[in-house]
């Protein structure tokens, strides 16, 4: 019996829209997905702020500690200033863990493990920090890309360097979420794989059978931590980007 | 001879271990002092601090294993689209590879907090005349 580990990640069409330019544009298993992580963030902030508590409930208490904790974030990484961006980042945070944490239900879909969401999302932060960047600060954005105290000598190569380091955020700061997600989900996928293998082999698979099993218990502990951990990451990484649009000045 | 040495090695070591752990305890307790004078009457603020701490150092380990490669990667992506469109091939990808792995060494350190503006400063006054 085998396991194909990648089968998961395929993007199936779930029913066909509008044909565009010779691409097909459909409704597909991803979209369905980011469909149902936005309809319960909704759901559970709308519900939780229904009631206006003064001691909160349990659903009011998560939404209450989300907003704690993001606002904290975007305030110890970006400063009061950052505050204006709040919305952003905690939109973003709540879609990426959403995302993460329905993954992990078996069946469904992980919406962060295709590299073109988060690659759209990091080049979202990225384009909202030039954006902001020259809309608030103008040329001295540029100041960004040019430390202080360096010798006029090598001044074009460190530019240069500078240059290539700020272009370079959006590919890690996408690529770490995608890899971290798909990574998790394959080798998951793979001990999964293991117990079915050797289950069919008899009452003495069986028992060997209980090693992979206990590995994918551990690893779906790992993966829970993993995927509010890369949330977090996502998410302080986009407030210690925006930090250099609001001050370029280092 | 060499094994004199090597003895020799392993003393000097063992002492500046010692001197090493006998700093480290001064400090602990120069901190466990500050902390009393500073700290109020419960410690659970502390453990918060500290959680948060292990909470921030995963995710700068994460980060930081992502950052090298990106550098890299820009780099040299940079650099061979450069070839294609001057058709000044190889030395487009050779130089941007060499900055690549620059910005990308620049990343790592700056995510880990060991660059700040004045060190920049401190390297330059020392040798003015470059």
């Amino acid at each position: 019996m085998q396991v194909n580990p990648i089968h998961q990640f395929e993007i199936r069409d779930l029913w066909p829209l509008i044909k565009l330019g010779g691409y097909q544009i459909s409704f597909t298993n991803s979209a369905l997905f980011m469909f149902i992580i936005v309809t319960s963030v909704s759901a559970l902030l709308i519900g939780a702020t229904s009631r206006r508590a003064v001691v909160p409930g349990r659903l009011q208490s998560i939404a209450e500690m989300s907003y704690e904790f993001v606002a904290d974030t975007v305030r110890s990484s970006a400063g009061t200033e950052g505050m204006k961006f709040f919305p952003f980042v905690f939109t973003l945070f709540m879609f990426v863990l959403f995302a993460n944490l329905i993954g992990l239900i078996p069946y469904s879909f992980t919406v962060t493990s295709q590299v073109i969401i988060t690659a759209t999302l990091a080049l979202l932060v990225f384009f909202i920090v030039v954006g902001y960047g020259f809309w608030r600060n103008g040329l001295h954005f540029l100041n960004l890309f040019v430390p202080k105290g360096v010798p006029k000598l090598i001044l074009p190569a460190i530019v240069l360097i500078e240059v290539l380091s700020f272009l370079s955020r959006p590919v890690s700061h996408s690529v770490r979420l995608f890899a971290n997600m798909l990574a998790g989900h394959i080798t998951l996928q793979v001990f999964a794989g293991f117990i079915i293998m050797m289950a069919s082999g008899g009452i003495l698979g069986w028992f060997g059978a209980t090693l992979p099993f206990i590995m994918v218990v551990l690893l779906s502990a790992l993966e829970l931590l993993v995927a509010f951990l890369q949330a977090y990451v996502f998410a302080i990484l986009t407030c210690i980007y925006l930090n250099d649009a609001i001050h370029p000045g280092h | 001879m060499s094994d004199a040495r090597e003895n020799g090695d392993r003393g000097k070591q063992r002492t500046d271990e010692a001197a090493l752990s006998a700093r480290l305890q001064r400090l602990n307790e120069g901190l466990g002092h500050a902390r009393d004078a500073a700290g109020g009457p419960s410690d659970s603020p502390d453990r918060e601090q500290e959680q948060a701490a292990t909470a921030a150092g995963y995710a700068k380990g994460f980060r930081l294993s992502s950052e090298l490669v990106a550098g890299v990667v820009v780099g040299a992506g940079i650099g061979w689209l450069i070839d294609r469109w001057l058709g000044v091939s190889p030395w487009g990808l050779i130089v941007f590879l060499l900055l690549g792995f620059a910005a990308g060494v620049l990343n790592v350190m700056r995510s880990a907090g060991l660059l700040v503006g004045t060190a920049l400063d401190e390297g330059s006054r020392q040798d003015p005349d470059r």
